[in-house]
């Protein structure tokens, strides 16, 4: 029982770092950037060359990736929604554009780096077991857990104390409103996309170091995952999103462990549906879901 | 006819944006609702038009309880509205719009016209007459074809009203009608409502037109804070303390 | 030569197929509704019409016929909860509709799973595809104009107001949205009769956002617009081949690469599709 703990506060604490930059964007923008996922495959994949190919110590590669995975968020703001900024149905148009975005990233990645999954060579990171409490788990693991876990947190000090992280509230609560009072909205937004494409990219290269298995299409299905953690945490809420990633990790291995492999991926399906016709708004979200 | 509001309340959260409201509204009528910004009468609207639901009192069209309906059932019971901030179908042309509005009183089975019969045809004619001559009431005859949006203020506001009386109402709701209108289209729109109402509907019409609203209402409700405040004949109220009161705490 | 004719025939085939599918898409964008369900009712379509085909053996037309109506049947009970999410909510539950469906497949022995089913007999023949097309299409044309589609505009343009015109703006959504699945289903249908095969792989996310690019591209202003954007999205990879060749792109990839950067100049510069380029418009009454 502990070591299926374990194993879903691993699994969940990539989901919760996905999804808060997710949901980081909707809350400010009330649009759902599809390329999220797409930007999480670029981060791994930068991660992979910086290593595999650079020959850089993974302690470099990793702040050079998500800095990277920051940057390309940069451009997405500026290339796929700032344009869009306006218009009357922004949210859908939106939410198309970033399909778009996504799949160039995509045709990118394969271009690039072929279909097949790739690998970090042996011995990027130390092969070390580590006992908890009853339970044990590789130092990769536990590596993996504090740098979400410390990412989230940095986050949360940004969102709550900084300047920024006042502009960034001020713009998601009303735009209109932030502008008025003197905010730069253009800019504040470009700053959520970095953060939000930052982490997202630190999620890919954290899962890509853990399942050691990296491919163009391996942001799909964390995406769906992460469109179920951010429907159950409620969309634009941060904290919804640590909550509900860390849920449905846990949710997922010991559905797993009940029920065999297969209903692995089916488990956050169950939970997107049943959140959605049961309380839309999940766990501490408050946009507005049905119509009136 | 009778449309009755019996102690009506909606409550947001903490704030009671009506607080038990009651008045009717009889067939014939032109009934006004006044008060200052933010008193509760595009709120009121929305509860008998059905896109809110109350949280305390009924409301009843002929005895009939609509205050749990969907929206598009009160609507098909006869009543129809137009909006503060105007909800015209922007992309699409006033007489579209006006067309739109006739849903209710359409027969017109999709597979009449899937089959291409020569009744489809004539009923689709028959509904763009009734659209042009609807636009004519208003004076917009000439703008039939401009898309919505390109319309002026004014002139989409009166599109609006003809939109909702295509549905040939017998309740019909008018949310600040001549808001943004010079003296000359405002009083065309007075003298509209005079008719709609002589043809035996009755108008509920939200106006901050001080003037207008004595001059056109056979009687008038008050509210301030969401409360009914005053009742009665524009004479009655406009001698009335609380209302003045009310008033002046604005600036009228 | 033969292999040349071969070739076309099934860029054509594909053509037509595509139509359908972004003919699809737009049954629920015409009144506002971005559904991504669609490549999960082309997979319940397209299986059902193999099923049918190599375990019963039943004729053409009652196959294509299943493969509309099972779709449509499914879109029922998942219409009226969904539909009554907001935009981009709606788009995530058939998101999940589409993997759910997918996920089924894959885990379902009586069909091979991941493997799907093979050796399908090709009973689809390019003129059944265009008729089934040419029937969409006219379905469609006939919808815009009549009293349904207006309603259908008026829901698109502002619900609310649509509601209280007395639409019953849910009963709308839910017909677009049974329409859809069936065409999706037909598409579906058709495709595995040509192909030969199913298999959960070719239903995937990937799948409807290829529909919807489509749709998008071609226009969603006129009722053909999508077909336009299919044949177009469809040809141009093929006609660009030996360039994105020269240009040293692998194939794959490059068609990947210009549906996206398509997609992206059409809704930054051309939000309505390559309708709008001919200068069409709506027709103004």
């Amino acid at each position: 029982m502990g070591q299926q703990a374990l194993n879903g506060v691993f699994v969940g604490s990539i989901y919760a770092l996905f999804a808060v930059g997710y949901t980081l964007v909707f809350g400010v923008l009330d649009i759902l950037n599809l390329a999220h996922a797409a930007v999480f495959m670029l981060a791994a994949f930068s991660a992979l060359a910086l290593v595999a190919d650079a020959h850089l110590p993974l302690w470099m590669a990793l702040p050079l990736a998500v800095l990277a995975a920051g940057l390309i968020g940069l451009l997405l703001e500026r290339l796929a929604f700032r344009p869009l900024r306006g218009r009357a149905d922004s949210n859908i148009s939106g939410l198309i554009s970033s399909l778009a975005m996504a799949t160039v990233f995509e045709a990118i990645a394969l271009q690039l780096f072929g279909p097949d999954v790739s690998r970090f060579p042996l011995g990027t990171f130390p092969d070390r077991l580590i006992r908890v409490g009853t339970a044990s788990a590789s130092l990769l693991q536990l590596c993996i857990i504090g740098i979400s876990v410390l990412l989230m947190a940095l986050l949360t000090f940004l969102l709550a104390r900084t300047r920024l992280g006042r502009r960034l509230r001020a713009v998601a609560e009303s735009p209109r409103a932030a502008r008025i009072l003197g905010v730069n909205v253009d800019r504040t937004i470009a700053a959520a996309f970095f953060l939000s494409s930052a982490l997202g990219g630190a999620a890919g290269v954290l899962f890509g170091l853990a399942f050691n298995s990296i491919s163009p299409d391996v942001g799909r299905s964390v995406e769906l995952k992460g469109l179920a953690v951010i429907i159950l945490g409620g969309m634009g809420s941060i904290p919804g999103a640590v909550v509900a990633g860390f849920a449905l990790g846990l949710i997922e291995v010991f559905t797993v462990a009940r029920f065999g492999s297969s209903l692995r991926d089916a488990v956050s399906f169950a939970v997107l549906f049943v959140v959605l016709l049961a309380r839309p708004r999940g766990l501490f979200g408050q946009a507005a879901v049905r119509e009136a | 006819m009778t449309l009755a509001l019996d102690g009506v309340e909606r409550a947001f959260g903490g704030v009671r944006a009506v607080d038990g409201a009651s008045f009717t509204l009889v067939k014939g009528e032109v009934h006004g609702l006044i008060g200052p910004n933010g008193a509760g009468k595009t709120t009121l609207l929305n509860l008998i038009s059905g896109l809110l639901q109350p949280t305390g009192g009924k409301i009843e069209l002929d005895g009939r309880r609509i205050d749990r309906m969907a929206p598009h059932r009160i609507a098909a019971l006869g009543i129809a509205r137009t909006y503060q901030n105007i909800r015209l179908f922007s992309g699409i042309s006033a007489a579209d719009n006006v067309v739109v509005g006739q849903h209710l009183r359409r027969r017109a089975p999709l597979w009449r016209r899937l089959l291409v019969l020569p009744s489809a045809r004539a009923e689709e004619n028959a509904a763009r007459e009734r659209a042009r001559a609807g636009l004519a009431r208003v004076g917009l005859e000439a703008r039939a074809g401009e898309r919505a949006v390109n319309l002026s203020y004014g002139e989409q506001r009166r599109v609006e009203i003809a939109r909702a009386l295509a549905s040939e109402p017998r309740v019909l709701l008018l949310d600040e009608p001549t808001a943004g209108m010079n003296r000359s289209e405002a009083a065309a729109v007075a003298q509209l409502v005079r008719e709609v109402a002589r043809e035996g509907r009755a108008v509920l019409l939200i106006e901050h037109n001080v003037r207008l609203v004595m001059e056109l209402c056979d009687r008038i409700t008050v509210l301030n804070f969401g409360k009914v405040i005053a009742r009665g004949t524009p004479a009655e109220v406009g001698k009335d303390p609380a209302v003045i009161a009310a008033y002046l705490g604005e600036g009228a | 030569m033969r292999d040349l004719l071969l070739a076309y025939q099934s860029l054509i085939a594909f053509v037509g197929i595509n139509g359908l599918l972004a003919l699809s898409v737009y049954a629920t964008l015409s009144c506002g509704q971005l559904s991504l369900a669609n490549a999960g009712f082309m997979a319940v379509g397209a299986y059902a019409a193999a099923l049918l085909t190599v375990k019963a053996q039943a004729p053409f037309i009652v196959v294509l016929a299943a493969s509309a109506l099972a779709p449509a049947i499914i879109a029922v009970p998942l219409g009226l909860p969904v539909l009554r999410l907001r935009g981009v909510f709606l788009a995530i539950a058939t998101i999940g509709f589409g993997e759910v469906v997918r996920l089924f497949f894959v885990n379902w022995d009586y069909t091979n799973g991941a493997l799907g089913l093979v050796a399908i007999p090709q009973r689809t023949a390019l003129w059944t595809i265009f008729l089934a097309l040419a029937l969409a299409l006219f379905v469609l044309a006939r919808i815009r104009g009549s009293r349904f589609g207006y309603a259908l505009e008026a829901i698109r343009e502002d619900e609310t107001a649509a509601r209280t015109m007395g639409i019953d703006t849910t009963g709308h959504k839910l017909a677009m949205f049974v329409l859809g699945a069936a065409l999706a289903g037909l598409a579906g249908g058709l495709e595995a009769h040509f192909t030969f095969m199913v298999a959960p792989g070719g239903y995937g996310f990937g799948r409807v956002v290829e529909m919807l690019v489509q749709a998008v591209v071609g226009g969603t202003a006129a009722f053909f617009g999508p077909v336009l954007g299919a044949a177009f999205l469809t040809a141009l990879p093929e006609v660009l081949r030996e360039v994105g060749a020269r240009l040293g792109f692998a194939p794959g990839p490059f068609r990947l690469f210009l549906n996206g950067a398509i997609l992206l100049l059409v809704v930054l510069f051309l939000p309505n599709g390559l309708v709008s380029l001919a200068g069409l418009r709506r027709r103004k009454k």
